[in-house]
C-alpha cells in the first residue's frame, strides 16, 4: 500500500501540537501555584485558546490536506469547527469562573481537563483514520467523565459520573467493535480507502452492515440520541453547571464531526443503510426529547431533553446524505451550541452562593428583577424553539430543506409538528419570567464579564437570525 | 407611476420597530416622554402610509413601491417588498389603527407601560412587513415573529386567565403555520428543479404543480390561514385570546391579525393552488357558512361582551373566506362568471377593511366601559345611555355597523358577498343572508342590554362620559366607518386591477 505522501505533516497538526505543549506547560506551572494565584492558570488557559486560534488561522488550509500517512486530515471544515470550538470553550470558561470560585472548584485540574477534552474534539475533527477517530473519542470522553465527578463533595455528581462512565465505556466498546468488523470486511482503517473498499465489496455486504450497526450505536450514544440517551438527563442534571455547560457545547461539535467523518466520508456508499437507521433514531429522539421535556421541573433536565430533540434535528440533516444536508447539519450544530451555551449561562448568571438557579421556578418574575436578562433568556428560548426572527429558525429551515430535497417531506412534517410540542416548554420558561411575579427578592450578583458576554450571546442569537447568511455562507464555503 | 423614490415600505416597517426599541431602552422611568414617542412614531407612520394611497397607481396590478435586496443568497431569498391593491389598504388600515391603540392606552396602562408600547410598535412594523413581503421566506419570518409581541401583550397585560389564553393562542397559530413552512420549502425546491431557485411569491404563483402537489400545499396553507382567520372549527383560541387580552391587544387582534388569514388566502392559496382550490372549494365554503350561521347563534348566547364580539368577528370573517372561494363555484356553475368572481373577492376585501374598523371600534367601546367598571359581563351594565350619552351614540352606531346597516362600511362587504353568492347558488345566499338577521340580533340585543333601559346599578349610575382621548378614538373610527359605507368607490378603485388580475390568474389551470 502506498503511503500518502505529504510534505505538510507537522504543520497540518500545528494547532494540536501547540495545544498539547501548552497543556504540559500549564500542568507544570499550576503545580507551583497556591490557591490564591489560581487565576494564573485561568489566564494561561485563555491565552492558550487565543494561541490555538492564532495557529489555526495561520496554518489554515485551502483544500483538503492529508498528513501523517492519512491518519490526520486538515480541511476548511475542520479549521472552522476548531475555531468555533475555541470560542465556545472560552465563552464557557468565562461563564463558569465565578461559579467555580464560589464552589471551590476553581482548580487547575478543571482547566487541564477542559483543554484535554478540547484536544480530543480537535483530534476527532481532523481524524482521517478510524483509529484516530477512536483516539479522539476516548480523549474527550475520559476528560468528561472526570469533569462530571469534579465536585468531590457532591453525591449526585459522583453518581452521574459513574453512570456516564459505565454507559460511555459500553458505547465506546460498541464503536470499537464496529470499527473492527469494518476493518475485517474492508481491510482498511483509512477513511478514504474505506470508502473505496466499501464500493468494491458492495454496500449490501452483510458484514459491513453488521459493523455499521455498531458504529451507529456508538455515534448515537455520543450524540445522546434515543434509545441511547439515558445518560443525558442524569449527567446534565448531576454535573456541576459549568460542566453541563461544557458538555452541551464542544462535544456536540465532536459528535457531529464523528458522524460526518465516519458516515459521510468513510461509509458514504452505505447511505441507504444508515439513512434508515438514522431516521428511526432521529424521530424517536424528537418524540421522546420533546414530550418528556414537558414534564421536567428542573431547567437542566429540561434542557437535557431539549438537547435530545435537537440531536434529532441534527441527525435529520446528516441522514439526508447530501452536501446540503451536511451543511445544514453543521449550521444546526453551531447554532445549537450558541443557544445552549447561552441557556446554561443564564443558570450560572442567576446562581449565587449556596443557591443553584436550576429549577424552572427560579426564573419566576425575572422580567421584574432584570428586564434585560429576561429579554436575553426570551430570545434564547424563542430561538431554541425555532421561532423566527431568531437564528434557531434558520437552522430548522436549513435542515428541513435538505430532507425535503431528498423526498422525505413526511419526515419534515413530523419534525415541524414535534417542534410545536417543543414550543410549549420553551414558552413556559418565558411565562415564568414575564407573566409570574418573583418569588424572592434576590437580585443578580454576577460580575461584569459574565453579564457582558451573556448579553453578547443573546444579541448574537437575534443578529444571526436577521442576517443568517454570515454563518450559513461560512458553512457553505467549507462544505462545498 | 409612483413618484416616491425613497424606500417607503422599509420606512413603514422599521420606523415603528425603531420606536419600539427606543421605548425599551427608555424604560418605565421616562414613560411621560415615552408615550409621546409612541404616539408620534405611530402617527408619523400613518402619515407616511397615506402617501402609499395617494401615490398608488390604480391602473396596474403590478407590485408598486418595490424594494429588493439580496438577503440570504444560499436560499435565494430576497428582502423584497412591494404592495398591490390587496396589501396597500391593509397596510394603511394597520397604520391607522395602531395610533388609536396608543391613544386608548394613554392613561389606562400603568403596569410596565414602556414595554406595552414597545410591543405594539414592534408588532405594527412586523404586521406591515407581512403585508408588504414579496418573498415567501420573508413573509414567513414576519408572520411568525408577529406572534412574539402578541404573546407578550396578552400574557402580561391580560385578564385573569391570560396565561392559558396566550399559550393557546401561540401554539394554535404556530401549529397552523409550521406546515405552511414545509410547503413553502417544497415549492422552493420545485422552482430549483425548474431551473431558477426562488422564494419569490410571484414565482410560486407561476410554478406548475400537479393536482396532488396542489392538494397537499393547499391543505398546509389552509391549516395556517384558517387558524388565523379563524374559521370554524379551529376558532376556539380566538374567544379566549380576545377575552383575556387588554383592549389594545383585542383591537389589534381583531382589526389586523385576523386579516392576515384572509390576505394569505388571496395571496397564496388562490393563485398558487387554483386547481386544488377549485377541487376543495366546497370545503372552505361549507366551513365559512357553518361559521357564519352557527357562530352567529353562539354569539347570541354570550354573557361576556368581549366574547360576543369575538364570536361576531368569526362570523364576519366567514364572509371573507366565502367571498374568496365563491369564485371557483361561479367559474364552474356560470361558465366563467368573472364579474361575479370579482364581486366575491371585492366583497371579501371590503369586508376585511370594514371589519377591521368596526370590530376595532367595538372593542374600544368595551374597553371604555371596562376601564370604568372593570367588568365585561353584559349583566353588569344597563342604562348606560343615561350616564354616558355621547358614548351611547357611538356604541349604537358601531352596533348598527356591526349588524350591516346600509350607509355603514359593514353593509358594503356583506352585500357584495351575498350578491356574488346569489350568482352561484341560492342556498349559499340564503345562509349567508341569515347573518343579517343573526348579526342584528346579537349586536342589537347587546346594545339594548348594555346601553338602554333603566340604570342597572350604582356602578352605571356613577359612570362618567367619554373623555377627550376616548372621543378622539371613537370619533375617528366613526368617520371611517361612515365614510367607507357611504362612498366605498375609492377602495374598490384601488383594488380593481389587482382583483381582475387575480381572477385572471385563477381561471388558468396549472395542470
Amino acid at each position: 500500500m502506498e503511503a500518502v505522501v505529504t510534505n505538510f505533516g507537522m504543520q497540518a497538526a500545528a494547532a494540536e501540537i501547540f495545544l498539547l505543549a501548552a497543556i504540559c506547560v500549564i500542568l507544570l506551572v499550576d503545580v507551583f501555584l497556591d490557591d490564591s494565584k489560581r487565576w494564573v492558570t485561568y489566564g494561561l488557559t485563555m491565552l492558550t485558546l487565543a494561541g490555538c486560534a492564532f495557529v489555526t488561522v495561520n496554518y489554515a488550509v485551502e483544500g483538503r490536506v492529508v498528513a501523517f500517512d492519512g491518519m490526520f486530515i486538515a480541511d476548511p471544515m475542520g479549521d472552522v469547527l476548531k475555531l468555533f470550538t475555541y470560542g465556545t470553550v472560552a465563552v464557557s470558561l468565562l461563564y463558569s469562573r465565578e461559579y467555580l470560585q464560589r464552589n471551590g472548584l476553581f482548580r487547575g485540574e478543571f482547566f487541564i481537563l477542559t483543554l484535554v477534552a478540547l484536544l480530543g474534539v480537535m483530534v476527532m475533527v481532523s481524524a482521517g483514520n478510524l483509529l484516530t477517530v477512536y483516539l479522539g473519542v476516548e480523549l474527550l470522553s475520559l476528560s468528561l467523565y472526570a469533569m462530571v465527578a469534579f465536585d468531590r463533595e457532591s453525591g449526585v455528581a459522583a453518581e452521574s459520573a459513574m453512570k456516564y462512565f459505565v454507559l460511555g465505556a459500553i458505547s465506546s466498546g460498541a464503536l470499537l467493535y464496529g470499527f473492527s468488523i469494518l476493518y475485517g470486511v474492508a481491510g482498511t482503517l483509512q477513511l478514504d480507502e474505506l470508502a473505496v473498499s466499501v464500493r468494491e465489496v458492495g454496500a449490501g455486504n452483510l458484514g459491513l452492515i453488521f459493523g455499521l450497526t455498531f458504529v451507529i450505536v456508538g455515534i448515537a450514544f455520543k450524540f445522546g440520541a434515543v434509545p441511547f440517551h439515558m445518560w443525558v438527563p442524569d449527567v446534565y442534571h448531576g454535573a456541576p453547571t459549568p460542566v453541563t455547560l461544557f458538555i452541551g457545547s464542544a462535544p456536540k461539535i465532536a459528535s457531529f464531526v464523528l458522524a460526518i467523518r465516519v458516515l459521510a466520508e468513510g461509509l458514504d456508499a452505505m447511505v441507504a443503510s444508515w439513512q434508515g437507521m438514522l431516521i428511526a433514531i432521529s424521530v424517536a429522539s424528537m418524540i421522546i426529547g420533546n414530550v418528556v421535556a414537558i414534564a421536567q421541573t428542573n431547567l437542566k433536565r429540561m434542557l437535557a431533553y431539549s438537547t435530545i430533540s435537537h440531536v434529532g434535528f441534527i441527525l435529520l440533516g446528516i441522514l439526508a446524505g447530501t452536501t446540503d444536508g451536511y451543511r445544514a447539519s453543521m449550521f444546526y450544530t453551531l447554532t445549537y451550541v450558541i443557544m445552549s451555551v447561552g441557556s446554561f449561562g443564564m443558570i450560572l448568571l442567576l446562581s449565587r452562593k449556596g443557591f443553584e438557579a436550576d429549577q424552572l421556578d427560579d426564573f419566576k418574575g425575572l422580567a421584574r428583577k432584570s428586564p434585560w436578562f429576561a429579554a436575553v433568556m426570551m430570545m434564547l428560548m424563542f430561538s431554541t424553539a425555532g421561532v423566527p426572527p431568531f437564528v434557531g429558525f434558520w437552522a430548522k429551515i436549513a435542515v428541513l430543506s435538505a430532507i425535503v430535497n431528498v423526498g422525505l417531506s413526511w419526515l419534515a412534517a413530523v419534525a415541524v409538528l414535534l417542534s410545536v410540542v417543543a414550543a410549549f416548554y420553551y414558552l413556559r420558561v418565558i411565562k415564568l419570567m414575564y407573566f409570574d411575579e418573583p418569588s424572592d427578592t434576590y437580585s443578580i450578583e454576577a460580575g461584569g464579564t459574565l453579564r457582558a458576554v451573556l448579553s453578547a450571546n443573546g444579541v448574537a442569537v437575534l443578529a444571526l437570525g436577521i442576517f443568517p447568511s454570515v454563518l450559513l455562507d461560512l458553512c457553505a464555503r467549507v462544505l462545498p | 407611476m409612483s413618484t416616491i423614490t425613497w424606500p417607503i415600505l422599509s420606512v413603514l416597517i422599521w420606523l415603528p420597530i425603531a420606536g419600539g426599541a427606543a421605548m425599551i431602552l427608555l424604560g418605565d422611568k421616562g414613560i411621560a416622554l415615552g408615550r409621546w414617542i409612541a404616539l408620534i412614531t405611530t402617527a408619523v407612520t400613518f402619515g407616511i402610509s397615506t402617501l402609499l394611497w395617494t401615490n398608488f397607481d390604480t391602473t396596474t396590478a403590478a407590485m408598486q413601491f418595490v424594494e429588493e435586496r439580496t438577503w440570504i443568497p444560499l436560499f435565494n431569498s430576497y428582502y423584497a417588498l412591494g404592495v398591490d391593491g390587496f396589501a396597500m389598504p391593509l397596510i394603511v388600515l394597520t397604520a391607522f389603527i395602531t395610533p388609536l391603540v396608543v391613544i386608548s392606552g394613554w392613561s389606562v396602562i400603568d403596569k410596565r407601560p414602556a414595554q406595552y408600547y414597545a410591543a405594539f410598535l414592534i408588532l405594527e412594523g412586523l404586521m406591515i412587513g407581512v403585508f408588504a413581503a414579496l418573498d415567501a421566506l420573508l413573509f414567513y419570518v414576519l408572520w411568525e415573529a408577529m406572534l412574539i409581541p402578541m404573546f407578550i401583550i396578552i400574557g402580561i397585560w391580560g385578564g385573569p386567565r391570560r396565561v392559558y389564553a396566550t399559550i393557546k393562542f401561540f401554539l394554535y397559530t404556530f401549529l397552523g403555520s409550521v406546515l405552511m413552512l414545509v410547503s413553502l420549502i417544497y415549492m422552493y425546491l420545485q422552482t430549483c428543479d425548474a431551473g431558477q431557485c426562488s422564494y419569490t411569491i410571484a414565482d410560486f404563483q407561476r410554478l406548475p404543480l400537479s393536482l396532488n402537489e396542489q392538494l397537499f400545499i393547499f391543505i398546509a396553507f389552509l391549516a395556517a390561514f384558517a387558524v388565523k382567520v379563524p374559521m370554524w372549527p379551529v376558532h376556539t383560541w380566538l374567544p379566549d385570546a380576545h377575552v383575556e387580552a387588554p383592549t389594545g391587544g383585542s383591537v389589534i387582534l381583531a382589526a389586523i391579525m385576523l386579516k392576515m388569514g384572509g390576505y394569505g388566502f388571496l395571496r397564496f392559496s388562490l393563485p398558487i393552488t387554483p386547481d386544488a382550490s377549485d377541487t376543495l372549494d366546497w370545503l372552505v365554503i361549507s366551513l365559512s357558512l357553518i361559521g357564519v350561521v352557527y357562530i352567529g347563534f353562539v354569539a347570541l348566547v354570550q354573557q361576556d361582551m368581549k366574547k360576543l364580539i369575538a364570536y361576531s368577528s368569526i362570523a364576519h370573517m366567514g364572509f371573507v373566506t366565502l367571498g374568496s372561494f365563491l369564485t371557483f363555484e361561479l367559474m364552474r356553475v356560470n361558465s366563467g362568471d368573472t364579474t361575479g368572481a370579482a364581486m366575491g373577492i371585492d366583497g371579501a376585501m371590503v369586508q376585511m377593511i370594514s371589519h377591521g374598523l368596526i370590530s376595532g371600534a367595538m372593542f374600544f367601546c368595551v374597553g371604555v366601559l371596562y376601564d370604568r367598571v372593570h367588568s365585561r359581563e353584559i349583566s353588569a351594565y344597563g342604562g348606560v345611555v343615561n350616564t354616558m350619552p355621547i358614548f351611547a351614540a357611538f356604541m349604537v352606531l358601531f352596533g348598527m355597523a356591526n349588524s350591516g346597516l346600509p350607509a355603514t362600511s359593514g353593509f358594503v362587504g356583506e352585500f357584495l358577498v351575498i350578491l356574488a353568492s346569489f350568482r352561484a347558488d341560492f342556498w349559499y345566499a340564503f345562509l349567508a343572508g341569515l347573518t343579517l338577521i343573526l348579526g342584528a340580533a346579537y349586536t342589537l340585543w347587546l346594545v339594548k342590554r348594555v346601553v338602554f333601559g333603566p340604570v342597572a346599578n350604582h356602578h352605571v349610575a356613577e359612570l362618567t362620559d367619554v373623555n377627550g382621548r376616548e372621543l378622539l378614538v371613537l370619533g375617528v373610527l366613526a368617520l371611517a366607518v361612515l365614510g367607507l359605507g357611504l362612498w366605498p368607490a375609492p377602495l374598490l378603485d384601488v383594488m380593481r386591477p389587482t382583483v381582475e388580475n387575480l381572477v385572471q390568474q385563477i381561471t388558468v389551470s396549472k395542470l
